[in-house]
């Protein structure tokens, strides 16, 4: 059985293609057969992230409209064993993403042995973003500690609650995870930024990582690398974390705290003032 | 700057405003959710047919669902103008 891990926030930039390439890269170097699939019909970007770009020939759209089968348009990435990206249409057609279409294509990665689907949603709560949505078994919430953010992921829970295939067909709910991103340590300590409980007094679900605001993020972007795999980053700690307690796995939680002024820099300071 | 400055946070706490403002409206908003998609077309409808017979306010007139168990009330509560 497969299962569909919905990436997604309402709101965009929030670093939804950034954690969907960094959890799906994670659960395959867990050793799990994954594909990541860009919902983000228009806006391909997924490719350029896991740095696949080149290689895209057919998409998600081509193989719903029967222009090309499965196995010609997932790209096998070339670091990680069991690591699929199935890339997105640039087409303009926002409405090429069909329900059966879809169902399809999911159902038949599952029998390809796949055993989580990724999808990294497109912002917004239009068709592309809701078709994600509607698929998922467990979604995975990205969310910048600012207010705008906050709200919507609280529209998207309420989306999920109401609309995703498990709500209308009254199953088990969808299981949330809380994935908190772009967080600085120093600004919540200025009293600037929501705190963690914060943020999850108001949504209220269960947190899978907290990945700090970090350089490494725009820098793996630029190689199209997912950062996970910078293991000297704390961006890319952050996420194998987060990966292995979405595995159910207890790992305390890291980076949360102001990196520490030593004497000398306090000192520093006093003299600078 | 006093010695103990040092050993003080400074807070400018615009967090708990965030905090405070984002839990009332989405309180506010969640319980919204749960009403049917046609209360607003209802509420225009019954302005509509309410205006021909007396002139009436668009924010004298409120629409809401209530919800007890399994039981669903629908409200309306028109105020009209006072006579004159």
């Amino acid at each position: 059985m497969a299962t569909v891990i919905t990436v997604t926030s309402g709101k965009g930039g929030v670093g939804k293609t950034t954690s969907s390439a960094a959890i799906g890269t994670g659960l395959a170097m867990r050793g799990h057969k994954t594909v990541i699939i860009d919902f983000d019909v228009g806006l391909r970007n997924l490719d350029l992230i896991m740095g696949c770009e080149r290689r895209v020939v057919f998409d998600f759209v081509n193989v719903i409209n029967g222009e090309a089968n499965l196995s010609q348009a997932l790209i096998k990435d070339k670091r990680i064993d069991n690591l699929f990206i199935f890339p997105t249409s640039q087409t303009r057609d926002k409405d090429a993403l069909t329900m059966q279409g879809v169902e399809k294509v999911l159902t038949d990665l599952a029998s390809q042995g796949f055993e989580y689907i990724v999808c990294d949603s497109p912002a917004g709560i239009e068709h592309g973003a809701i078709t994600a949505l509607y698929f998922a078994d467990e979604a995975v919430i990205v969310t910048n500690p600012e207010v705008s953010s906050v709200r919507d992921s609280d529209r998207i829970l309420g989306i999920l609650a109401s609309k995703s295939r498990r709500a209308v067909r009254g199953e088990a709910p969808v299981k949330e995870h809380l994935l908190i991103t772009r967080f600085s340590p120093t600004r919540v300590e200025r009293g600037e930024m929501l705190g963690i409980k914060d943020v999850q007094d108001i949504l209220a679900i269960p947190l899978m990582g907290v990945i700090p605001e970090s350089m490494a993020v725009l820098k793996a972007s630029n190689t199209g690398t997912p950062v996970i795999l910078d293991e000297q980053s704390e961006a890319g700690q952050a996420y194998k974390d987060a990966v292995g307690r979405f595995l159910g796995e207890q790992r305390p939680l890291r980076f949360l705290e102001m990196p520490k002024k030593g004497l000398f820099q306090k000192i520093f300071k006093v003299a600078a003032s | 700057m006093s010695f103990l400055d040092l050993f003080r946070r400074r807070r400018d706490d615009s967090a708990a405003v965030a905090k405070e403002r984002l839990q009332l409206i989405l309180a506010h908003e969640r319980a919204g959710r749960e009403d049917p998609d046609f209360l607003p077309r209802l509420q225009k409808d019954l302005l509509g047919v309410i205006s021909r017979y007396v002139p009436i306010q668009d924010d004298r007139l409120n629409v809401s669902v209530q919800r007890s168990g399994h039981a669903a009330v629908l409200e309306i509560n028109i105020e009209l103008p006072p006579r004159g």
